[in-house]
């Protein structure tokens, strides 16, 4: 393409780089510290970005072993990090996979069925979906703990109350997997069931196997976000042996006792997994999430 | 777009595989089961007066029975799942707390008036003047109690008592004691062993022949224990102890005195607008609300500006064609996206700390000062605003890279030609043609920033503190947060106060909702 070119190109060329390696540094900075400090000794020490007294006391806690100073004590690991992380996703690939369940069998229906009050449900989930869960918290607490006195497996400080919850977030998966469904032709599954098919059997044999793309980036964007909730897990969950990553990180940070150096090890370590996923999948999951959904 | 067989009135599709038709039943028979487990949660929430609750899944277990019931909601069975989570985890929560912000739900006002009263009637009072003192004597290898009453005017049958033998070991919770002449045969221990036996003996409960309780009540006596509230046919309470009669007070849901004075524990009862008149009356919840809300809209207003300003930015400099190396960059332009926002906003915590933090450190290298990030309350929203930038330009840098590349490239073929600069391009053409479709994320932005819950709590917790409040209230807290401490935090758990700030926030994201869609010209 032939662009009217200005005279000082080169300087501006430049000029850009530098911007955008200034701007490179400052994003990358906080996170190599971090990768810095959980190779440090102790957990207060400062230096420079490649650590001058190098140990791996923080990450042989962070993994769950405890780690022999010189002098001969013993430390053990403050926190069961890898439980945590366990935790997360546990509950993350349950409630990913039921999401995921939803979504797809209610966006076929909005995507191919004409029925009463579809465009009503579509807005309505539109605007339902900009409500933030923390604000209902004392509901969704009063309603599990009620429901806990009758079913124990779905009350406050299980598992199982947090998968649940997690549910109401579909919203947003179905306009995405919506619109996917849209842009596949009808055609095949009309001749599917011109052939004696049913509306069931053209979905799952027609159409799933045809939208499997689609299906995998919810499915790792609802374990993205389930992963990352804070507000339902910081009430629902009790115990130390039931937290998951997200509400158990914070303890490293406690007000009066900062154990940095550790931190930074667990930081590392159940950060790093969810980072690489995203990175390589970012190509979709950026369309994805463009699209409808607000982060950030 | 096409219907079901069902719907449009053709026969139903019967398979010839027997697999296929089991199948049909087994559905079948898995909706019933739900069905009844449902109405099963119905009778039980029911049964326990949380008629609430008993309404949800009521509604929820009729539905899920017409839907799968009725041939011709078809359609509806694919939809039904989906709508019943949203229904259940997002629409009745909300109704719920705008059904709170009605009452004085707090955690002096928790359980029904029902539990309450029998609260009240369950405590204890130990009756004065008709103690025993007690002696423990052995017989052998067992232990008896020898009590004699302190007054001489004993109103418990008999003023000599001796129990039955202690249990050797364990958990002996009640123990007879028999009217006597004299005290048991055998050596009456000493102060030590009583000591010695001390945390048994409390545990005892002795039984007189007329079934009175008595418990032990110090070193040397055994008391009778009554209850101390009587309740009368009029629904009020008469202490014992004293005689002052504790009458409900159905409009605040507390038991008082005969001088008005509350007792708690209290049970909810609606109190109409009272909440609601609280947040815009009372100067101590007013003052902080107002300080709050104002900063929530400055928080969210900066917060989108200065993202989206970073964010389209960047996507033009990526945007330009003779520039290499931009896959590259955009990977890593994208990183505080990837990192989950948990991690990163902990890390800016230790990062950003006063006294070790590597911020401070180099700013004190550099410049020669030390910011107070987390008690200056300037200093902690400046701190808020710059991790939320970092936080989220990526975002809106992806978006503007989007809606950039749908910008003709000829409209600045022909700028060049007249001359134009990158400024001019900027504010003439790429703006004006990317603002109609930025403007719906961009309210979506807003209205997600507003409810940041997560970077508040996770980085400064909302402080530093707002000096006189009535309420937990920091300097940087969001309504959110605010709201959350009010619930969850510190002591007195305000639920209805909570609820009714959450319900105006509710109004307000209704609000942003609405006009986004509009903007956004949503077709279904």
């Amino acid at each position: 393409m032939a662009m009217v070119q200005p005279r000082s190109i080169r300087a501006r060329k430049l000029a850009a780089h530098l911007a955008l390696l200034g701007v490179v540094t400052l994003v990358a900075f906080p996170l190599l510290l971090v990768i810095s400090i959980s190779f440090r000794e102790g957990n207060f020490a400062t230096g420079s970005l490649i650590p001058e007294r190098f140990s791996l006391e923080h990450w042989s806690l962070a993994l769950g072993i405890p780690w022999e100073r010189p002098d001969g004590s013993m430390v053990q690991p403050p926190f069961p990090v890898l439980l945590w992380l366990w935790n997360s996703v546990k509950v993350a690939a349950v409630s990913s996979v039921l999401i995921l369940l939803l979504a797809t069998t209610s966006a076929y229906a909005f995507a191919r069925m004409r029925f009463r009050g579809k465009a009503g449900l579509l807005k309505g989930m539109l605007i339902f979906q900009m409500f933030p869960p923390v604000l209902s918290l004392v509901a969704l607490y009063a309603l599990f703990d009620r429901l806990g006195q009758l079913v124990p497996w779905l009350g406050i400080n299980s598992h199982g109350s947090l998968i649940l919850a997690s549910l109401g977030a579909v919203a947003l998966h179905i306009w995405t997997i919506k619109g996917y469904f849209e842009s596949i032709d009808g055609s095949l599954e009309e001749a599917a069931m011109m052939d004696g098919a049913s509306t069931w059997q053209a979905f799952r044999h027609i159409l799933l196997p045809l939208s499997v793309p689609i299906l995998m980036v919810v499915f790792i964007l609802a374990f993205i976000m389930s992963i990352m909730e804070y507000p339902m897990a910081s009430v629902l969950l009790l115990d130390e042996d039931k937290l998951t990553l997200a509400v158990g990180a914070q303890q490293y940070l406690a007000e009066h006792n900062q154990r940095w150096g550790d931190f930074a090890a667990a930081a590392v370590l159940s950060g790093l997994p969810i980072t690489l996923v995203f990175l390589l999948c970012q190509r979709w999951i950026v369309g994805g999430l463009t699209a409808g959904g607000v982060k950030g | 777009m096409f219907t079901t067989n069902a719907s449009r009135g053709l026969p139903r599709h019967r398979s010839r595989s027997i697999a296929e038709r089991y199948r049909r039943w087994v559905s079948r028979a898995l909706v019933a089961v739900l069905v009844v487990s449902l109405l099963w949660l119905v009778v039980a929430f029911h049964l326990r007066g949380q008629w609430m609750f008993a309404l949800l899944f009521l509604v929820l277990g009729a539905s899920l029975a017409v839907v799968f019931g009725k041939r011709d909601l078809m359609s509806h069975r694919y939809v039904f799942p989906a709508l019943a989570g949203m229904g259940v985890f997002v629409i009745f929560p909300l109704l719920y707390t705008v059904g709170i912000s009605f009452s004085n739900y707090s955690s002096s006002n928790l359980l029904g008036e029902e539990r309450v009263r029998a609260q009240f009637l369950e405590r204890t009072y130990q009756a004065e003047g008709s103690a025993f003192d007690f002696r423990l004597y052995r017989e052998g290898e067992r232990r008896r109690l020898y009590l004699e009453a302190q007054g001489e005017d004993a109103d418990i049958g008999t003023s000599r008592l001796v129990s039955e033998p202690l249990a050797d070991s364990g958990q002996q919770g009640a123990l007879a004691v028999h009217p006597t002449q004299s005290p048991p045969a055998g050596e009456a221990l000493g102060m030590r062993e009583v000591i010695a036996e001390r945390e048994r003996l409390q545990r005892l409960v002795l039984t007189t022949p007329d079934d009175v309780e008595l418990r032990m009540a110090g070193l040397r006596h055994f008391a009778p224990i009554l209850p101390r509230y009587t309740e009368n046919p009029d629904g009020s309470l008469t202490d014992r102890r004293d005689g002052t009669r504790l009458t409900p007070d159905h409009e605040h849901g507390f038991f008082v005195d005969g001088e008005g004075e509350r007792l708690t524990p209290g049970w909810p009862v609606a109190v109409g607008l009272d909440n609601y008149a609280r947040v815009l009356l009372d100067p101590d919840v007013r003052g902080p609300f107002l300080a709050i809300f104002v900063w929530t809209f400055v928080f969210a207003g900066l917060t989108v500006l200065f993202t989206l300003a970073v964010g389209f930015v960047l996507a033009s400099l990526l945007q330009w064609e003779q520039l290499r190396g931009k896959a590259v960059y955009r990977t890593l332009l994208i990183l505080p996206y990837a990192v989950p926002a948990f991690i990163s906003i902990l890390i800016f915590k230790g990062m950003f700390n006063q006294s070790y933090g590597e911020i401070n450190l180099i700013l004190e290298n550099v410049f020669g000062i030390r910011p107070d990030w987390f008690t200056d309350p300037a200093m902690a929203r400046t701190m808020l605003l710059i991790v939320n930038t970092w936080l989220g330009y990526p975002y809106m840098l992806l978006l503007c890279m989007g809606l950039l590349q749908s910008v003709p490239r000829d409209l600045y073929e022909a700028s060049a030609v007249d001359g134009g600069g990158p400024l001019t391009n900027m504010f003439r053409i790429t703006l004006p043609l990317i603002i109609k479709p930025l403007t719906p994320l961009l309210i979506a932005a807003f209205a997600f920033n507003f409810n940041n819950f997560v970077l508040i709590t996770l980085l400064t917790g909302g402080g530093p503190d707002i000096l006189g409040a009535s309420t937990p209230a920091g300097t940087t807290d969001l309504l959110v947060s605010y709201t959350y401490r009010i619930a969850f935090q510190d002591a007195g758990q305000d639920f209805g106060l909570a609820a009714a700030i959450a319900t105006l926030i509710f109004l307000l994201v209704m609000g942003l909702s609405l006009l986004n869609l509009r903007l956004s010209r949503v077709e279904v």
